[in-house]
């Protein structure tokens, strides 16, 4: 099973590269307000079905893939 | 009679920088200083342990992520759980953070710069095995270098883990803070480097009040152990 799983910066905590991209992009000529920088992670899951291999990456992303105490996550199963 | 050199160990990970800055520093403060390797399962017979700064495993995910499942990670854990002296300096502190030995997180630089410099610091606790040779409210200037040292503590920190506090806030710290303590007082992690600074040749030998500190902490432990 295929995998993505988005990190973000939580709300409230200050992202300071989603600031310095905000910034890069006004000077573009872009109007843009609140520009957060996250990272995507892709895996290939070894599961039965879908909800064992969202389980399972749920389990990654509590154990390694986020910090809870600044990140929040989303998984998604590509199938 | 018991050797009145105690014995602190210093964990290299693949990727650790001033694992040799902090074995020479402990050494210069009368410990024997004691490299231990990330590999190993149980530590040595210690009296105190030191994660040292660098970019343990590239700092791949986040800063000290991996770090945090190595077997020496393992053996310090269990140390510190039975009362025993943890120091974690910079990538250090950021292993502690992540391996749930600190409250908080270090996140980039509110400047997005890694910053290189001597900068001043406030002792905000005294009597603890880590600033028993400071006062509250002594300046000590120690240098930082980091690019992911901006401290960010969970909502219910007690403010009395806070150890040090920056006087002027390099890297954007919630509430300048630059050193915090677990809840039991023997855990401590901060992000400047006392082990750069131990010989007034290097600017400041500010940080070898907080190492001589651990040293006598250390030793304390030691005798009473023998």
């Amino acid at each position: 099973m295929r995998a993505t799983v988005l990190v973000r910066p939580k709300q409230g905590i200050l992202d300071p590269q989603g600031e310095a991209v905000e910034s890069a992009l006004g000077h573009l000529g872009f109007r843009v307000a609140d520009a957060r920088v996250g990272k995507v992670i892709d895996l290939e899951v070894d599961a039965a079905d879908a909800a064992e291999a969202k389980a399972q990456v749920l389990r990654m992303c509590e154990q390694l893939l986020a910090n809870p105490l600044m990140e929040s996550y989303e998984v998604e199963i590509v199938g | 009679m018991a050797s009145p050199q105690p014995r602190i160990g210093v964990v290299t990970y693949p990727g650790s920088q001033d694992d040799r800055d902090a074995l020479w520093a402990l050494a210069a403060l009368d410990a024997e200083a004691v490299p231990v390797w990330h590999e190993e399962e149980r530590l040595p017979d210690l009296d105190a342990v030191v994660l040292p700064g660098g970019f343990s495993y590239g700092d791949y995910l986040r800063c000290g992520a991996i770090a945090r499942f190595s077997p020496a990670t393992a053996a310090v854990r269990e140390f510190a759980a039975a009362g025993g002296l943890v120091l974690g300096i910079c990538n250090g502190f950021q292993i502690l953070c992540e391996a749930g030995l600190l409250p908080g997180a270090l996140q980039r630089n509110a400047s997005l710069r890694f910053t290189c410099r001597d900068v001043e610091l406030r002792v905000e606790r005294e009597g603890l095995p880590f600033t028993s040779r400071c006062a509250r409210g002594q300046r000590l200037v120690i240098p930082v270098k980091n690019g992911e040292g901006r401290y960010v503590p969970p909502p219910d920190l007690d403010p009395r883990q806070v150890v040090l506090r920056y006087v002027d806030n390099p890297n954007g710290s919630v509430d300048d803070i630059a050193g915090v303590c677990n809840e039991a007082g023997n855990v401590l992690g901060l992000m400047p480097h006392p082990e750069h600074a131990v010989d007034p040749l290097l600017g400041s030998d500010d940080g070898a009040l907080l190492l001589a500190s651990l040293v006598d902490a250390a030793r304390e432990r030691a005798l009473a152990l023998a």
